[in-house]
């Protein structure tokens, strides 16, 4: 099934549903049948009265603004002028799926009333250090920009961007109104940064730190949290538990006692359970727990009792974490709260399936649990019998290595799936898997949205009958009619590939690593996956033919990633010359032959402003 | 047997530590207590010194030589220490494997340079892979095996200083480098330094250095 080969669209971001792919030229005219018929009850071709399209907007804008689907905004933006003009005037938040495919510039242009901004930088890739430090995704040209252009601004949400300590402090103070940071897998940036945003956000309600790289010298740690101001605060959320350094423990106790809409709280490894309990008790409305170190130093004493009571009376948690250096003598404290948990992070706790037993039996209400393989089968099972409503499931690797021993396997797999057909996403890293268990699970979890499957040692077959995996991807993507997130793994064929593009008509996000036989394999899957939006490949026997059969359809993708493929560099520069308004780039490694025609890190995405001026040396654009 | 036992109580009064509590078990290099026992007990930087230049070569509990009998725990099937690992696979973000081991980070400090390194101990098979690997770092380093007492030592070849690694472990004491078998080395290291052997030997046991 081959796509028409379509313009690229402004809009093209997140067309949900939506088949519209044309795109209008801002600079042109309208269709004077559209004026037309906007403007005169009789449908005839008469240039309508001046300012009925004025009028026409200014309706329009009050109606459009109950749409917030960014989906729907893209396809009414699409309608005609009137349309397009009303949309931008009221789209309040601005999605920016990838911050090289438009420039700050145009977006403020195109859109000047934004309240709310989510924006996305690097590649997935670059959380598995497959891209060198420096590639880019830098938040300052955008906070330059849009400090005078929205000054009231109210929302930031970044995700593998790179922030620094100057950016947060220009933040802070440009935008009176600004209310929620929330940043994502993020770097750049220091205690110095966070403590300007503490201190000038006089209107803060979340600031959320998921899983950044704050690593301060140790010498130049700054207590941010004391440059909260004095008084009530409106916070709702807080959440550090990712900032590497201690803060000011007085203080955050101060704090946390006069925020009274504190709602989440999750806090770094540095506190332990004996300050833990301290900051419950100020905090007994709170629905999300980062509950830290969960062990103490101090000798076990009166505080157990104290962490048990805090526990006890919190009668609004639904959300636990933390758990960074779990005492298992402790565990007994969460018992009153693990009823009405519909969320729980042990991922990074050595837990056994024995010292899980008493907690996960009494989660008879848990949708989300993310946890370690030290849980092995049997706790798997554990889970399978009691949490009859989970919907999403995380089994990290204790030992992320190839060759561990790894303590989960098709075993507990084939156990979530009979027992938990609610699910809708997975994510297990395991080291034994069979296609039976893989096949199981797509026939009793018919609602699996998202299934990730990483079986650590490259190249395995199925365990038991030596086969590739082919059979049990294959059946996912039959079975599963709602999946739109796919990452495979294991031994696989071109024939993997053919089911993927036969059945995996909603499949938006596809990884793939040490997988495929030749080109083929890719073809199939960029010819037959009319919703492909992202593909990140790594060493994969792929090449240019491969590349080129996508040709048709890049330009609906957010991007392309290969890596550690057979792609050559004249074959970049083919489609880089076929595909003007795709940015091609390609990134070299240090040790890579300048002169050489193989192409290391190929990183390509649509793009309304071409190739971005900030390249670093090492990445070249074709 | 016996002597050996004699010998370490005496060194425990010299050193002021009481070690009753814990069994010293002396075997032949490569006896099965080499494989990580709890029991084992922890050793000062004198003791450990005076044991080499004493050249009691009949119990040498020198890791940095019993390498080869320093397997992995986790078993059969394994791939040896030294095969090239993939870049970001399997795909597990840094900041989650540097959480979980989290103690394996260490900073690196060299007696007169200005600078701190970090590394992963346990990205490292054992002693020697270490030892290279901080030779690379320090890169005016070279490996030089003192012949009479089995020890590895750094030397700077500029001005022939040679440097002794040492670590802090957990209880915040000063330890030789290769003192105990790897795995319990890399559980309990915290800190590395290269000290300048002619201050290593001036260290007491329980006088952690400050920097």
């Amino acid at each position: 099934m081959r796509e028409e080969r379509s313009e690229m669209s402004e809009n093209g971001d997140g067309d949900e549903g939506k088949d519209v792919r044309w795109s209008p030229d801002p600079g042109g005219t309208a269709p004077p049948k559209c004026r037309a018929a906007a403007g005169s009850p009789g449908g005839a071709a008469v240039p309508p009265p001046p300012f009925s399209d004025q009028v026409l907007e200014n309706v329009l804008e009050n109606v459009l603004c109950f749409l917030t689907s960014r989906g729907d905004r893209n396809a009414a933006s699409l309608v005609c002028k009137s349309w397009y003009r009303a949309e931008a005037q009221t789209r309040l938040e601005l999605f920016i799926g990838n911050c090289y495919a438009v420039s700050p510039a145009r977006a403020i242009d195109r859109f000047r009333r934004v309240r709310s901004l989510v924006l996305k930088g690097k590649p997935r890739f670059a959380d598995f250090n497959l891209v060198p430090m420096g590639w880019g995704a830098r938040l300052s040209p955008w906070v330059a920009a849009m400090a005078p252009a929205y000054p009231w601004l109210e929302r930031i949400c970044l995700k593998r961007m790179t922030v620094t300590d100057a950016d947060l402090a220009l933040l802070a103070c440009s935008f009176p109104s600004f209310r929620d940071l929330s940043l994502i897998c993020c770097d750049g940036f220091t205690t110095i940064g966070l403590a300007a945003v503490a201190g000038n956000c006089r209107h803060l309600r979340s600031l959320d730190l998921i899983e950044n790289d704050v690593e301060d010298d140790e010498d130049e740690v700054v207590d941010w949290v004391s440059n909260f101001p004095p008084g009530k605060t409106c916070l709702e959320s807080l959440i550090f538990d990712c900032v590497g350094c201690a803060v000011n423990f007085d203080a955050l106790l101060a704090l946390v006692a006069r925020s009274p809409f504190l709602r989440r709280l999750r806090v770094n490894e540095h506190i332990s359970s004996d300050r833990l309990y301290q900051l419950m008790t100020r905090a007994p409305q709170l629905t999300h727990l980062g509950t830290g170190a969960f062990s103490s130093s101090v000798e076990v004493g009166d505080f157990e009792e104290s962490l048990e009571s805090a526990f006890h009376s919190s009668k609004s948690l639904i959300c636990l974490s933390g758990f960074r250096d779990l005492a298992p003598e402790y565990l007994h404290t969460i018992y009153p709260v693990c009823t009405n948990l519909t969320s729980l992070n042990f991922s990074y706790a050595q837990i056994t399936a024995e010292q899980l037993k008493p907690v996960i039996t009494r989660c008879h209400n848990l949708q989300t649990f993310w946890v370690l393989d030290s849980l092995g089968d049997e706790g798997l099972q554990m889970v399978a019998a009691t949490c009859k409503k989970l919907r999403e499931l995380r089994v990290f690797p204790l030992d992320a290595t190839e060759d561990s021993e790894g303590f989960v396997s098709d075993v507990g797999l084939a156990a979530i799936s009979e027992g938990c057909h609610e699910l809708r996403s997975i994510l297990y890293f395991c080291q034994r898997m069979t296609n039976a268990a893989v096949v199981a699970m797509s026939k009793n979890c018919q609602e699996l949205v998202v299934f990730r499957l990483c079986i650590m040692g490259r190249h395995r077959p199925d365990r038991l009958t030596g086969e590739p995996m082919d059979e049990g991807f294959g059946a996912i993507v039959k079975n599963c009619r709602k999946l739109t997130r796919l990452a495979v793994s294991g031994l696989l064929t071109d024939r993997a590939f053919a089911y993927i593009g036969l059945y995996g008509k909603l499949v938006r996000t596809l990884s793939v690593a040490f997988a495929g036989d030749g080109d083929l394999g890719l073809r199939y899957v960029l010819e037959g996956c009319p919703k492909l939006q992202k593909l990140e490949i790594r060493d994969s026997p792929f090449g240019d033919a491969g590349l080129l059969s996508g040709i048709n359809h890049y330009y609906n993708m957010r991007f392309l990633w290969m890596s550690s493929c057979k792609l050559s560099l004249s074959g970049c520069k083919d489609l880089a010359r076929q595909l003007p308004r795709i940015v091609v780039e390609v990134i070299r490694d240090n040790s890579e032959d300048d002169n050489s025609d193989a192409v290391g890190k190929l990183y390509l995405y649509r793009s309304l402003v071409g190739p971005r001026n900030d390249a670093p040396p090492f990445v070249k654009i074709l | 047997m016996s002597a050996e036992t004699a010998k370490s109580s005496t060194e425990s009064d010299v050193s002021g530590l009481d070690y009753e509590e814990t069994e010293l078990k002396l075997g032949l290099p490569g006896s099965s207590r080499i494989a990580g026992s709890e029991l084992e007990r922890k050793r000062g930087f004198s003791e450990t010194v005076d044991l080499k230049l004493g050249g009691s070569g009949g119990c040498n509990l020198d890791y940095l030589t019993a390498e080869s009998s320093d397997t992995r725990s986790s078993g059969a099937g394994k791939l040896p220490a030294n095969k090239a690992q993939v870049v970001g696979w399997p795909p597990v973000r840094s900041f989650r494997k540097n959480a979980l081991k989290s103690c394996t980070y260490v900073k690196v400090a060299v007696d007169g340079a200005p600078y701190l390194r970090k590394v992963d101990i346990e990205m490292y098979g054992g002693y020697q892979q270490l030892l290279n690997a901080l030779k690379e770092m320090f890169s005016c380093f070279t490996i030089r095996n003192s012949p009479n007492n089995n020890e590895r030592r750094l030397v700077d070849p500029l001005n022939g200083t040679e440097y002794v690694p040492t670590y802090e472990d957990k209880d915040g004491d000063w330890m030789l480098v290769g003192d105990v078998p790897w795995k319990m080395f890399v559980a309990s290291c915290k800190r590395l330094r290269l000290m300048k052997s002619s201050e290593a030997v001036n260290l007491a046991p329980r006088a952690p250095q400050i920097d």
